[in-house]
């Protein structure tokens, strides 16, 4: 035991004695949130509109005339029926259509309430929620108007409630606009935790030191281990300072159950470790260990994790293939348990893949990590 | 004297560190010439001024005739330089090397096929040119790397640390091609801190803190120490250097 | 009784047979030299003896331990400076040594007595980083590390390549020290003026063993006379007496020429020739032109 913690001592002293790294392991983040989280609040403009106004009364003009009226929307044809909304999407004739129900007038003066259909193209997620946004604000402000409307003209219990429904096309799971958090604590966990650990173990073998190591009767797993767990601690100390920045910097509440939210990554994080524990025993310079980590996880990671391309509008074997990234899961499962706020029980599925991933991983990794020098 | 390198109070200063201290000394055509010192003595440093690739904080410097602040890129043209490295591309073939520095010094394409095979044969290699550098043995790499390093026919030719671990025929080999060198009129110039070595030099200098505190030939170094090796006058000398 | 015993070790990378019917002992409290250059197989060999790599046959084993089968308890009773500097240089020289120490379940305080002549010169250096050391101080550091847990056998790796003659020599009189001390220990070196500093050594070359002996004992089975011979031009002399069909070889040895004859008496005219003792570089060229 007293080995293992000399072993322990021993990496955090390398880590900590080399400034410029532990600032870009924890610089890197920061900096990608903050320029992501600016990046995505540009304003939308010109979302082109199509519209279906089977009622066509008063309601649903003064609607389409606010919409024209604001910077953001240009409507740009009118349609026959709803359907035609979706075939007229694919030729991407227009990003956002606006669908009445019928008699919206008449619904809206004698029950109180009406129903507008949004339908936006999601593909840009971003771009699709920030449409939907503004659309629902012209909504809510036109709502407004119309109940001072009513309290002018005398009435005291005026309700007027527009409920619109929102259909996302191309990417119906609704990610939230804050889609790149998740996106961004997948990527980042993978970056420190696999490609400093095997950076770290080739290091030694790079030194001669593995060398001295292997010659004495030091337990080969205490080498392992105690590199990955400094590495564990400086990520969970990463996750914590992602997770207050999206809070207080971004405003993208935390929804869901905090503790869960972060026993959930610390389980990635462990796949991450052991990934890279992997990588090391395949490699032998820490230049392959970086081009390892580097491009054989960040490339999938950044393609077939959902993190930029939604999963369901995948080609079907790209699907498949995106259930061997563990960035899927941990995305997905991240977006659940943040955004949407829902309770442990519904990423229970993504967190025993991941385990199962970590227990996989780190038994290969172990069994290939060789007591010998080849 | 016809002096083809000529030092007069060459010094180099990093910040408040002289690792070079107004060393002065002159090389003969066709001498070898042994620059020895214990590492960080100020070797590399000196050698890098004279091959003009660092610029003198003070002093003068003439090598092959030119200034080597003043006229770096002459100096460069008119010397040869090998380093324990090798510098050799170990993923070209042998001719394929010899043929990329004939180039890198100006030659032209006529001139350089007939001397590389001339080169070959001499060096015992023409059988070996197309051999990857990499699969050859350590002696040989030597023998093609001191080859490329004069293949323009240098005045001078620095070699820097050249024959560190390799058996002792293949070590004479090369200090035969070294002296055939020099017997051409290519004035050589060793560092090294292998003291048996500085035995095959025709004179050497013995650099401690930057400083040069003996030259003369080998001999007569050894009698002034009254020392049996070189070694034994180089642990007098730098013991010395560490008492101060 | 002998602490190491090596028997038919090969060993083979690809197409290179890097060992070759590798055979010796080594006895209690010796110190053996494993002499040659570069290339000649000598940290394969004691990558093996180390229990770093695998043999592909012969046997062997360290203070009776066989090196494959009982890797683990080896792994206890030996100490392994390999040829580079292997020591963590962003760590200070007490931080490494106190590493090591641990690493193989003792403490500095326990040795100390063993490293303490060693390390007293290190003692004004201990806060200083292992990678700002000299060159001879690395050495010293390495070998308090690869001696902190007291090993029976001391595997050292070249360790005086790259090194100034003056801590070369400094090292040498340690290892010294240490085996009156009663470590035995096993140095590889590409110097043959080294030879002499060790009880016995064995000359290597193209991962097969020359010959080993003491190294008086070597010098002595010279098979030959061997003359000096010089002159103000060496290198014309060379040329010239490579001419003469009287003489067997001529090779550079500093400001002289080494000669031997075809028949040991029968001299060239016209040349100075002074008899001389042959030195183990005389003997080592001698064993590689005979095969």
């Amino acid at each position: 035991m007293k080995q293992f913690w000399a072993f322990i001592i021993k990496e955090f002293e390398h880590i900590f004695r080399d400034m410029r790294t532990i600032l870009l392991i924890i610089g890197i983040p920061i900096a990608q949130i903050l320029i992501i989280g600016f990046a995505v609040s540009t304003e939308v403009k010109n979302i082109r509109v199509a519209v279906y106004d089977p009622s066509n009364d008063v309601s649903t003009q003064l609607i389409i005339n606010h919409f024209e009226s604001s910077r953001s929307f240009e409507v740009v044809r009118s349609l026959q029926s709803p359907d035609e909304a979706e075939r007229l999407f694919q030729q991407n004739a227009f990003d956002f259509a606006l669908i009445f129900s019928e008699h919206f007038d008449e619904n809206l003066y004698h029950t109180g309430e009406a129903s507008v259909q949004f339908i936006a193209d999601a593909s840009d997620p971003n771009y699709g929620n920030t449409a939907v946004a503004y659309a629902t604000n012209i909504l809510s402000d036109y709502q407004q108007e119309l109940m001072q409307k009513a309290m002018a003209s005398g009435m005291n219990s005026a309700n007027f409630r527009i409920v619109p429904q929102v259909q996302m096309l191309y990417n119906p799971e609704m990610n939230g606009s804050y889609n790149f958090v998740p996106g961004l604590m997948g990527m980042v966990f993978i970056l420190i935790c696999a490609m400093m650990t095997s950076i770290a173990i080739v290091r030694e073998k790079e030194s001669g030191t593995m060398e001295v190591l292997l010659a004495s009767p030091v337990k080969p797993i205490y080498i392992v281990i105690s590199k990955m767990i400094p590495y564990f601690l400086i990520s969970w100390f990463i996750l914590i300072i992602i997770l207050l920045l999206s809070i207080f910097v971004l405003n993208v509440p935390v929804a869901g159950n905090l503790i869960w939210l972060n026993v959930f990554s610390l389980i990635y994080i462990l796949v991450a470790l052991s990934l890279g524990l992997l990588i090391s025993t395949l490699v032998r310079t820490q230049v392959a260990a970086m081009l390892a980590s580097g491009m054989g996880l960040m490339m999938p990671i950044m393609i077939l994790s959902g993190m930029i391309f939604p999963i369901e509008s995948m080609p079907p074997v790209l699907q498949w293939i995106s259930c061997i990234v563990p960035a899927r899961w941990y995305i997905s499962g991240i977006r659940k348990i943040m955004i949407e706020g829902v309770g442990v029980i519904h990423i229970l599925k993504e967190m025993l893949i991941l385990t199962g991933m970590a227990a996989a991983i780190i038994t290969l990794s172990l069994k290939k990590f060789k007591t010998r020098l080849e | 004297m016809n002096s083809v390198i000529q030092a007069s109070q060459l010094t180099k200063r990093f910040g408040n560190f002289t690792a070079v201290d107004h060393i002065s000394f002159e090389v003969a055509k066709g001498e070898i010439f042994g620059f020895l010192g214990a590492n960080g003595a100020g070797k590399t440093t000196a050698m890098r001024m004279l091959c003009g690739l660092s610029k003198p904080t003070s002093g003068q410097g003439l090598v092959a005739g030119y200034d080597i602040a003043k006229q770096p890129e002459e100096v460069k043209k008119h010397i040869g330089y090998m380093s324990q490295k090798f510098s050799l591309y170990e993923d070209l073939k042998v001719w394929e090397n010899m043929q990329l520095y004939a180039g890198i010094y100006g030659m032209n394409i006529k001139q350089i096929r007939p001397k590389i095979d001339e080169k070959l044969h001499q060096l015992g290699l023409f059988d070996e040119r197309n051999t990857f550098v990499s699969q050859l043995p350590l002696g040989w790499k030597q023998k093609l790397a001191f080859s490329v390093a004069i293949f323009h026919e240098p005045q001078i030719v620095f070699l820097d640390e050249p024959t560190g671990g390799v058996d002792p025929i293949t070590r004479r080999q090369f200090w035969e091609l070294i002296y055939e060198a020099a017997d051409r009129g290519i004035t050589i110039f060793v560092t090294t801190h292998y003291m048996d070595e500085a035995e095959y030099c025709h004179r050497i200098s013995m650099m401690v803190d930057g400083k040069i505190e003996a030259l003369d030939t080998p001999k007569n170094l050894r009698e002034r120490f009254r020392a049996a090796t070189m070694d034994e006058v180089f642990y007098q000398l730098a013991r010395k250097g560490r008492e101060n | 009784m002998a602490k190491l015993e090596i028997d038919g070790i090969n060993k083979r990378y690809g197409d290179v047979q890097a060992l070759t019917n590798i055979s010796f002992r080594v006895n209690d409290g010796e110190l053996f030299g494993l002499i040659g250059p570069d290339g000649a197989g000598k940290t394969t060999l004691f990558r093996i003896l180390t229990s770093l790599i695998l043999a592909d046959s012969g046997e062997a084993s360290v203070d009776g331990l066989d090196i494959v089968k009982d890797y683990k308890e080896l792994r206890r009773h030996i100490g392994y400076m390999p040829g580079r500097f292997s020591l963590y240089q962003d760590l200070s020289v007490e931080e490494n040594l106190n590493f090591f120490a641990t690493v193989f379940h003792t403490t500095v305080q326990e040795n100390y007595h063993l490293i303490k002549e060693i390390y007293q010169q290190l003692e004004p250096f201990r806060t200083r980083r292992a990678g700002k050391l000299s060159g001879g101080m690395k050495q010293k550091l390495a070998l308090c590390c690869a001696l902190i847990h007291k090993p029976s056998v001391l595997f050292l790796d070249e360790p005086t390549t790259g090194v100034d003659p003056v801590s070369r020599k400094e090292f040498w009189e340690m290892l010294k020290r240490l085996k009156q001390q009663g470590i035995t220990i096993v140095v590889s070196t590409p110097y043959m003026d080294e030879a002499t500093r060790c009880d016995r050594i064995a000359l290597i070359q193209h991962g097969q063993i020359l010959s080993i002996d003491t190294p008086e004992n070597i010098r002595k089975a010279y098979p030959k006379k061997l003359y000096r011979a010089s002159a103000p031009d060496n290198f014309s002399l060379l040329e010239r007496l490579r001419e003469l069909p009287e003489i067997d070889s001529v090779f550079l040895f500093g400001e002289y020429l080494h000669v031997t004859l075809k028949k040991d008496d029968k001299k060239p005219k016209d040349v100075q020739l002074q008899l001389i003792e042959p030195g183990i570089e005389d003997c080592f060229i001698d064993l590689l032109r005979q095969k």
